[in-house]
């Protein structure tokens, strides 16, 4: 062992595309790891949702941008001797190897442990790297290492088209292009030269098979491929956003051991100690291969992997990077076996991308070797049928499986089979529905035919079925379906049922699903695994149940999306923990691979299976819990409230009839009528004449919520009579039995957020959470201040008054959430959600109030006591958002009402403007050292904007700013660089000012009387965003980030831990 | 996970019921160029699921029509799992394998099982050792002679793309014919069942008084400790997958190893010349041996893989570099 007593951990920051849950799952398997041996843990992580930024897991903790300059001067406070930058991602990695490139380590005499800082240079940099792994005699693609476009080009002629274009220092394979033509590719040869030094130019692949390699390696040369993983998209649709099983399904033998051979030969020559990725292309012609990456840190995959076989790869490599081997260690899973073997499987996982697309106005939803999906869904299963079915219906994206599903429609199939966008699954089933062969579709999705039999398989099924009613179902079918995977839901469809129908059938039947442990062995050695799945391809269970008052079951949060991300698995294992504390067993149902939540030690049974109401209800009924927690894991186990209360659970907490008048808008409106509580005019209207009545009377924009038993319907803002008759024609949303709930979306007013914890409807605990941007901007992409800075105290008063008549009126027990807008002290509600919500964590950790467990002990019924308030807290906490405009191209970064931020920050600071600015550079902002550019629309954003643009110009800024913009300025005497605006192409030209980096931060307040579509601007905030420009879109933040800039410099940010804040 | 049809070719599993954990089996189809010997040797194979739609270049038939072809009963759509923990639990048992159009009656039907003969009392060796005298590689620097207790394909592979001469010959092959091919070293095969009843003890007793180098594998292994002198034991569980652990006693090793073996040597009786080389990390029996002074070794798992992990083919190159 080596001799430590203080490590460095650096965590990923906020959610991103690319970089998502994944990094808290193996973060706080690091921590874990390295406190079980004795050793202190400095952490820096400025994702405030985190579970490993919980008190539990590290000693210290920094809310700071994972940053060289934080980074070397936590460094230099807290004197670490090692460091650990392989399990945040690229951000910790690239960060790592910064400080080193500087000699921080060596200078502060720091270990980095693990792998060696040039070993993951060499897997970092294209060129090194293809020239190490031909030196071992190993296959990668041919291609070319160019630093400028004319080398590019020849190389490109010397390999032949098409090729691939790829940049070092990238991740999720931001920066990866594939080039048909010679003109295509010089000028993204342009574009990712512009960002990077280094660009490679390879050969293409496509068709060929993509397969992963889990590999870990010890100290004393042990390797082990933990994993394999198969890419049922095959190469050419980056691994991120394809569809992937584990283990492989169409590798033989040798095929699989000799590229784990040639993974093993690789992670020696590059001296892995510790955790590694390997991606494979192998042509399914003839077996030849390539290597195509391999990441020297904890990934995706590696999360991926370890959910897949149970094998916790993050703790693993920890220990191994700490000096461990592997034969010293125990397989956790047996608890009888050596940690050093490889899991055998005794099923097949999938893990199926989610896309967030439509939420970002003018992307392209075409998926290719860049990473677009913001989350991802695992599913088991004992074949590849009922593993695909289920993975399907966990995206909660209103799909029933692989069939059987209504909206969707292809307009170009053949096109959308082999010019894939992320519905393409759904467009294979269509093929076959329409008859077409297994060879056509493999022939225009290159997707191996064993798999697309398999798909075949249940549309023919589909057919099957629809022959019968669910009376004349014969008892083979209907287990023969059930064995694939088919939901009762799905059954009831084909059979003209209900879901109930199906269900009461399969009771008298006696068809149920088993539950089977993930043991790592394949059922060799007796395993005390509690790791669990549920499936019908079974007779028998792998465990026992005991019913008991002293049991209780949550619900995780589903996939990771647009809106729902890692706060809810803080939230649900929180809850886990302060059951356990209180002495209860905690069932945890969730399949999110991402997840800590998923993490087997964290409850005492874990089901990784469906939040669905009939999966839940399998488990319960197995189980026989003393209730369910439904209101921790955000808005998919809230959605099944009410139907599991009808169903006889017992639903812990709010009474899922409350939670019903909270989520039904009519009903909510209704309510806060009675209470006489403010709220933006409303109505409900059942024809499109009524509809347009009330808004002439109350003015555009308005938000309109169809009927909510009408699934999938989204709700929208309407911003003219027009699109308000195309919306309610199109979805045929209007009707007397559907009416619609339309209200007036109000703009300019401040919003404020209660978040509050009550027991038997009077509040225990609330903090009051103000937004700087106004109404308009989704409350999920605000920037958050947590003690409000600039309201009245009356407002306070009144916001703390409403939300007690609120608690009362629904007889709220446990966490909700409540949205207010003020104008001067006028307040009006505009949502209420009875649950956790997304700022919890946030709330909990900046104010120390113990949320979750206020609220978990009063939803069982236990005496609750006060919580502090938050206004004696002598700090201010800040909130921002992180988006991935830049991973997502064509979309524009103007924010709006549909909610794009991928994940959020906070940081904690001795004032409003210390705290913001440090959100903000933790969110990937870069402070401007040469130019602001200023593009004001609209007369009045220009007035309100003057007093922040002569501060810059105080502070010594230099302003550019677009045309109408500079004149007003000029106007005013502040001193400002004209640039004409893109479309304009007249000189200066902004675009060359953005190009040459001369403007480093862009300005851009769109003019909010004019809808998204007409903005000339838009152009503009996209070329920034390629160009990793920092562009601000809304006034107040604009605003409140020049106050900040004026006060603080980067200097003056303090170094604090967590703990240093009271 | 993969490795079906070199599993169902094994002549150690000659005679048996194979039951699959993997449940996804037959996915790519049937190549003879993946065969350990002729045919498949098992009597019957259980999987939960199985493909009829093979997908794979290398790919000749589909798994069920090459089982159809050699009349080898096949079971699917069952609990693989549950009954794997059964077999863990009893260790391998008799079991009877039938096809009705009607239902069927259990009780009659254990009671055929039970009275089924015991096959570790059957002389199984003989039932798949070679009845003929093999040659391969003649123009191979060194000449090895293999005692054929059931050989997988796989083992006669890796020694002759090493460039060995090989002579294979029956089990029962009597130690003075072996030395007649005046062989510069002495391999004994994998087989099925108990090494107590193999005729091949005597013949490698006779052998061990020459000074020829030995490698035994798996079956060979046992024979080879017993033929030194130590006892071999049947295991509870009987180690029968592809991720065996084995620790290189003295180093900080462990290797994955393919293995199928219900037997297992006493490491507590080998005579004192004998060293113990691996050890099974998971319950910590003999996986390997060694003598002290003279090159012979014994390895319990299958360096040849095929299926399973190639970490340990590292053991022929040391067999070879010690003939004489």
């Amino acid at each position: 062992m080596k001799k430590i007593k203080k490590v460095l951990l650096l965590g990923s920051g906020a959610i991103k595309i690319g970089e998502a849950g994944e990094f808290d799952y193996s973060g706080s398997q690091a921590i874990k790891a390295l406190k079980e041996e004795g050793l202190e843990v400095v952490l820096i992580n400025p994702n405030i949702a985190t579970i490993q930024t919980s008190e539990f897991l590290a000693d210290k903790i920094y809310f700071l941008p994972v940053e060289p300059y934080f980074v070397e001067k936590i460094i230099e406070k807290e004197k670490p001797g090692a460091m650990m930058i392989s399990f945040g991602g690229q951000t910790a990695l690239n960060c790592g190897l910064a400080l080193w490139k500087k000699g921080v380590m060596d200078k502060h005499k720091i270990e980095v442990l693990g792998t060696s800082l040039e070993s993951v240079e060499i897997t970092e940099d294209r060129g090194l790297f293809n020239r190490t792994l031909i030196e071992a005699g190993l296959k990668v693609p041919r291609g070319l290492a160019v630093e400028s476009v004319g080398d590019g080009l020849r190389a490109a002629e010397q390999i032949g088209f098409p090729v691939m274009l790829r940049s070092a220092f990238a991740l999720g394979g931001k920066g990866s292009f594939l080039c048909y033509k010679k003109d295509e590719l010089e000028e993204k040869l342009r574009v990712a030269l512009s960002e990077t030094r280094q660009v490679l130019v390879e050969e293409y692949l496509e068709g060929w098979k993509e397969i992963e390699y889990e590999v870990i390696r010890d100290r004393a040369d042990n390797c082990l491929a933990i994993c394999n993983m198969e890419n049922i998209d095959p190469m050419g649709i980056h691994t991120g956003e394809s569809i992937v099983v584990a283990p492989s399904q169409t590798l033989t033998n040798s095929e699989y051991h000799r590229l784990r051979e040639i993974a093993f030969r690789a992670v020696r020559k590059l001296s892995i100690i510790g955790e590694c990725n390997i991606q494979y292309a192998l042509n399914p012609e003839n077996g030849d291969y390539r290597i195509i990456e391999i990441n020297a840190r904890l990934s995706r995959s590696s999360a991926l992997a370890s959910k897949a076989t149970g094998y916790p790869l993050a703790f693993m490599a920890a220990k191994l990077m700490l000096g461990y081997t592997l034969p010293e260690l125990k397989n956790p899973i047996t608890r009888a076996t050596t940690a050093c073997f490889e899991p055998a499987l005794d099923y097949v996982t999938i893990k199926i991308p989610r896309w967030d697309l439509k939420k970002f106005a003018r992307v392209s939803r075409k998926i290719g070797s860049e990473m677009k999906s913001v989350g991802e869904v695992m599913a088991i299963g004992r074949n590849f049928e009922e593993a695909l079915q289920k993975a399907l219906r966990m995206l909660q994206i209103g799909m029933y499986g692989f069939v059987g599903n209504e909206n969707y429609s292809f307009r170009n199939l053949e096109k959308e089979l082999s010019n894939p966008t992320d519905e393409r699954i759904f467009g294979i089933a269509e093929a076959f529905r329409k008859g077409w062969s297994v060879e056509k579709v493999a022939s225009l999705t290159r997707i191996d035919p064993w798999f697309l039999h398999r798909m075949k398989d249940l549309v023919d099924m589909e057919k099957r079925l629809r022959s019968y009613s669910l009376k004349s179902l014969p008892y083979e079918l209907l287990l023969e379906a059930k064995k694939k995977g088919f939901s009762d839901k799905q059954i009831a469809i084909f059979t003209s049922s209900s879901e109930a129908e199906v269900r009461e059938r399969r009771r008298q039947l006696k068809i149920s699903p088993s539950v089977k442990q993930i043991d790592t062995l394949a059922a060799e050695y007796p395993a005390k695994t509690n790791y669990l799945y549920l499936t019908y391809n079974g007779r028998e269970d792998d465990v026992r149940f005991r019913p008991s008052r002293k049991k209780i079951m949550v619900l995780g949060s589903g996939p990771y999306s647009i809106g729902s991300s890692v706060e809810f698995d803080w939230c649900a294992v929180n809850t886990v923990r302060v059951l356990r504390q209180l002495g209860y067993q905690t069932l945890m149902v969730n399949y999110n691979p991402e997840t800590v939540s998923t993490d087997y030690d964290m409850c005492d049974r874990l089901y990784f299976d469906e939040l669905s109401f009939e999966r839940v209800l399998d488990i319960y009924e197995k189980e026989k819990p003393a209730g369910i927690i439904i209101s921790m894991g955000g808005q998919v186990p809230n959605n099944l409230a009410l139907k599991l209360h009808q169903a006889g659970v017992r639903v812990l907490g709010t009474s899922p009839e409350s939670i019903d008048r909270a989520e039904d808008r009519h009903k909510f409106s209704r309510l806060l009528d009675e209470l006489r509580i403010d709220q933006p005019p409303w109505k409900e209207a059942t024809s499109l004449e009524e509809a347009r009545k009330f808004c002439d009377r109350a003015g555009y924009p308005v938000i309109i919520r169809p009927s909510y038993v009408l699934s999938g319907a989204a709700m929208s803002l309407v911003f003219e009579e027009k699109s308000l008759e195309k919306y309610l024609k199109k979805a045929s949303l209007i009707s007397p039995e559907h009416p619609v709930v339309i209200s007036k979306f109000i703009t300019g007013a401040k919003e404020i957020e209660l978040e509050a914890v009550a027991s038997r409807g009077k509040i225990v605990a609330s903090a009051i959470i103000e937004h700087i941007e106004n109404a308009g901007v989704h409350s999920g992409d605000a920037t958050t201040v947590l003690p409000p800075q600039k309201l009245y105290l009356e407002t306070i008063r009144r916001v703390r008054l409403i939300g007690e008549k609120i608690a009362r009126a629904l007889k709220i027990t446990g966490p909700f959430n409540l949205q207010l807008l003020a104008r001067e002290n006028e307040l009006k509600v505009i949502e209420c959600n009875l649950r956790a919500s997304r700022s919890l964590p946030f709330v909990s950790k900046v104010s120390r109030i113990p949320f979750i467990e206020l609220a978990v002990r009063a939803m069982l019924g236990l005496p609750v006591s006060n919580g502090r308030s938050i206004f004696e807290l002598n700090h201010v906490g800040v909130k921002a958002p992180q988006f991935s405009f830049s991973r997502l191209k064509g979309a524009d970064p103007r924010l709006g009402v549909e909610m794009a931020s991928t994940g959020e920050v906070a940081c904690l600071g001795d004032d409003l403007n210390e705290a913001l600015l440090k959100a903000m550079l933790a969110a990937g902002y870069r402070l401007p050292e040469k130019s602001i550019l200023l593009s004001l629309g609209g007369e009045k954003n220009k007035q309100k904007f003057l007093d922040a643009a002569r501060m810059l110009e105080k502070t010594g800024f230099k302003i550019s700013a677009t045309e109408g913009t500079s004149r007003f300025l000029k106007r005013q005497r502040i001193e400002n660089f004209m640039l004409f605006k893109i479309h304009e192409k007249r000189q200066p030209n902004l675009q060359d000012y953005l190009l040459e980096k001369k403007v480093d931060f862009v300005i851009s307040v769109p003019d909010p009387g004019k809808p998204a579509a007409f903005d000339s601007d838009y152009r503009m905030r996209r070329l920034a965003v390629d160009l990793g420009i920092p562009v601000i879109t809304n006034l107040q933040l604009a605003e409140s980030l020049v106050n900040a800039f004026a006060s603080r410099k980067i200097e003056s940010l303090k170094i604090k831990s967590w703990d240093e804040y009271d | 996970m993969v490795g079906y049809v070199e599993a169902l070719t094994d002549p150690s599993y000659h005679g048996q019921i194979l039951v699959q954990s993997f449940p996804l089996i037959g996915n790519y189809g049937v190549n003879p160029e993946d065969f350990e010997s002729e045919r498949p040797q098992v009597k019957g194979y259980v999987v939960s699921d199985y493909t009829e739609y093979p997908s794979h270049h290398s790919s000749r038939k589909s798994l069920r029509r090459w089982l159809e072809e050699h009349r080898i009963p096949g079971l699917y759509d069952i609990d693989t799992r549950a009954l794997v923990k059964r077999l863990r639990h009893y260790g391998v048992i008799p079991g009877v394998l039938v096809v009705s159009e009607k239902p069927v009656r259990i009780k009659p039907l254990i009671k055929e099982a039970r009275s089924l003969p015991d096959p570790n009392a059957q002389n199984l060796v003989a039932e798949v050792s070679t009845r003929d005298i093999h040659i391969y590689n003649p123009e191979g620097r060194k000449r090895v002679v293999l005692i054929d207790c059931g050989v997988k394909r796989g083992i006669i592979r890796s020694l002759i793309s090493r460039g060995v001469s090989m002579v294979r010959v029956p089990d029962d092959y009597p130690a003075e014919k072996i030395l007649e091919f005046n062989p510069d070293g002495l391999v004994i095969s994998n087989g099925p069942g108990d090494p107590a009843q193999c005729r091949a003890v005597p013949t490698v007793i006779a052998l061990l008084k020459q000074n020829l180098p030995i490698l035994g594998i798996c079956l060979g292994h046992q024979i080879l400790a017993l033929a030194a002198g130590a006892r071999t034991f049947k295991l509870k569980f009987g180690h029968r997958s592809q991720n065996q652990p084995c620790l290189e006693e003295g180093t900080r090793r462990c290797y994955l190893t393919s293995q199928n073996h219900g037997y297992a040597v006493d490491a507590g009786t080998l005579p004192s010349d004998w060293s113990i080389w691996f050890t099974n990390a998971n319950d910590g029996t003999n996986e390997g041996l060694r003598h002290k002074k003279r090159p012979i070794l014994g390895v319990q798992f299958h360096p040849e893989a095929s299926p399973g992990p190639t970490d340990t083919e590292f053991i022929f190159d040391l067999f070879l570099e010690q003939l004489r």
